[in-house]
């Protein structure tokens, strides 16, 4: 009895543990953001409370100097355009694959596997110069372009969910005379509510925190997103912590906003979208 | 398997049943329709598809073999001399013992990632709160987290003060020899990463039916041998893919390292090699003959986990 009560309370303790683990850098990251300049020089270490909660100075100097206004709406551009297009993209492969019996489609559906074992990292050398030519290279297009490119994830997920759906709606709706066309946008498209919220959310969230693409492709200031805006804040507030902590935390509150009202979807998404 | 031979079957039927109501051959305007319509709908997937990954592969094969700096509109063949320079010039070699730190690392990460998971999926208060405290950091921005963690490591940041609560003296810049800046990035890779993991194996433990357990009790089977004879053997598909992914990842680890020092005192990694080659140093041909490697690397680890795991669950048809 005795030694079931000490397992229990060593896995309490262990999960406490890595619950400060966890929340302890992000904590003194909010409590530094609070913190006035003249606060942080009198230095009273990383752990010492601010003397005033409700100073949100820094946070003001972060958004306006920062240029957070205009990092916000490019983000939220690029999200709208490219999460939009992986659904209608992935769900048109999805269906055409599914659907249809044709010529070569074996072949297109191992370009589309083969493709998933390219790690996007690797290619992106000779990925630059094909952006350049198009001269997408410095505009909002390009990751748009690489983001839309083709995420297989997606793809399965919705090949997943249309199989699911059984042929007969659709061949009770040819018979009532639909095409394709009309099949695809009136039944299957609204069928696969659940897979669209799923890649919506994978995606929205790999897309709202990715530093390399933007990074590269993006180098104007004036074309900065979250992470890249963010990035340059390293420059001139190099020694203001106070400063970049608030920077830091104004881009992770969209995320703790999402996260605490979606929870169940959230883990559901990554667990269908990571094991593939 | 059964399922694909199902899958065909209704396949044959449904493409017999399309035909069947009809009583005359379709006109042959409408036969040719039927055979365009799913390439109307595969045109621009498969347009992005070779423009955005077929293409870089080919033209980053043909770059590799030339000392192509990225910019000048002739290319010189010069043969494998990119890949000699890259096996035998010791500094370019040295990323690879980088990813060594992160190989360890995700050992770490996915050992406490299987106990974490393994423990909340049976009964423990506050469950939803620690599995949402778990998770959450991998959702987080990546610039974000390289500056909530350079702040961490700092002179007089959190971690020192932390350490002269419990009375540790600690007078030493974490990220100032290759080691302890190494051994901090990757510590940083865990605190990252470690959620996603977690929740992986959260998933798979739950769809293993209750019953087992309920059965193993009555047998007199503790918390370990649940864990030994049913929850492992119950995972072990996402158990491998976790590992097939941490190794590729650890290869190709760029974002926090780069944000955090730059590359600078040791931690460049193979991927913030290749950018500063190709995008910083004018090198596009060495620095695809890098990426070639690099993808072979993730193609080879592939291929073996293939070969160990048979996988039935990646059958896209």
């Amino acid at each position: 009895m005795t030694r079931r009560t000490v397992a229990r309370a060593l896995v309490y303790l262990s999960l406490i543990a890595a619950t400060v683990v966890v929340l302890l850098p992000l904590v003194v990251v909010l409590l530094t953001s609070l913190k006035s300049e003249r606060e942080m020089t009198r230095s009273g270490g990383a752990l010492s409370l601010p003397d005033n909660l409700l100073n949100f100075h820094n946070y003001v100097s972060a958004f306006r100097d920062g240029e957070m206004l205009s990092a916000f709406a490019n983000t939220a551009v690029i999200l709208l355009v490219s999460v939009g297009g992986t659904v209608l993209i992935g769900s048109m492969t999805a269906y055409a694959i599914d659907r249809f019996t044709f010529r070569l489609r074996k072949l297109v559906v191992a370009l589309f596997l083969v493709a998933a074992l390219v790690p996007g990292v690797t290619t992106q050398v000779a990925t630059f110069q094909i952006v350049n030519s198009f001269g997408m290279f410095d505009s909002l297009w390009a990751p748009i372009a690489l983001y839309m490119g083709t995420d297989i994830v997606s793809i399965y997920i919705f090949l997943q969910f249309v199989r699911s759906i059984p042929v007969s709606l659709d061949e009770s709706a040819r018979l009532d005379g639909a095409n394709a066309f009309t099949i695809y946008r009136k039944i299957i498209f609204p069928l696969l509510k659940p897979a669209i919220a799923t890649v919506v959310i994978v995606k929205g969230i790999t897309v709202y925190n990715d530093f390399y693409i933007p990074f590269l492709y993006m180098p104007s200031e004036d074309l900065g997103v979250i992470s890249t805006s963010l990035f340059r804040f390293r420059g001139p507030y190099a020694a203001h912590w106070e400063v970049i902590s608030a920077g830091a935390i104004l881009v992770i509150l969209p995320t703790l906003i999402v996260f605490l009202s979606l929870q169940r979807f959230i883990y559901n998404g990554f667990m269908r979208g990571a094991t593939r | 398997m059964t399922d694909t031979t199902e899958k065909a079957a209704v396949k044959t039927t449904t493409g017999a049943a399309s035909t069947a109501p009809s009583p005359a051959p379709a006109p042959r305007g409408t036969r040719v329709w039927r055979g365009v319509t799913p390439w109307l709908f595969l045109i621009a997937p498969l347009a992005l598809l070779i423009t955005f990954t077929y293409a870089p592969v080919a033209n980053m094969l043909a770059y590799s073999l030339t000392d192509w700096d990225g910019v000048s509109p002739e290319l010189r063949y010069i043969g494998a001399e990119n890949y000699a320079e890259i096996f035998t010039r010791e500094d370019l070699f040295r990323v690879f013992f980088v990813s060594g730190y992160y190989l360890v690392a995700s050992a770490v990460q996915i050992v406490a990632a299987l106990y974490f998971a393994t423990i909340l999926s049976f009964n423990v208060r506050f469950r939803n709160f620690f599995k949402g405290v778990l998770f959450f950091p991998y959702l987080i921005n990546g610039v974000a987290i390289g500056f909530v963690f350079l702040y961490f490591f700092q002179d007089g940041g959190t971690l020192d003060s932390v350490l002269n609560l419990f009375g540790v003296e600690s007078d030493r810049a974490w990220l100032g020899t290759p080691v302890s800046a190494n051994t901090s990035l990757a510590g940083v890779s865990v605190w990252r990463y470690l959620g996603l993991n977690f929740v992986l194996f959260l998933g798979a433990i739950q769809s293993i039916p209750g019953e087992l357990y309920e059965a193993a009790e009555l047998d007199g089977a503790n918390r370990w041998h649940q864990f030994r004879h049913i929850i492992a053997p119950g995972i072990k598909p996402v158990l491998t893919l976790t590992v097939i992914l941490s190794i590729s990842g650890s290869l190709s680890v760029f974002e926090v390292p780069y944000i955090m020092t730059g590359g600078a005192t040791g931690t460049e990694t193979f991927v913030i090699q290749t950018v500063n080659l190709a995008f910083r140093f004018g090198k596009t041909g060495l620095a695809s003959a890098a990426a070639v490697v690099l993808l072979l690397i993730i193609l080879l680890v592939t291929w073996i986990q293939r070969r160990l795991v048979p996988d039935d669950k990646v059958d896209l048809v």
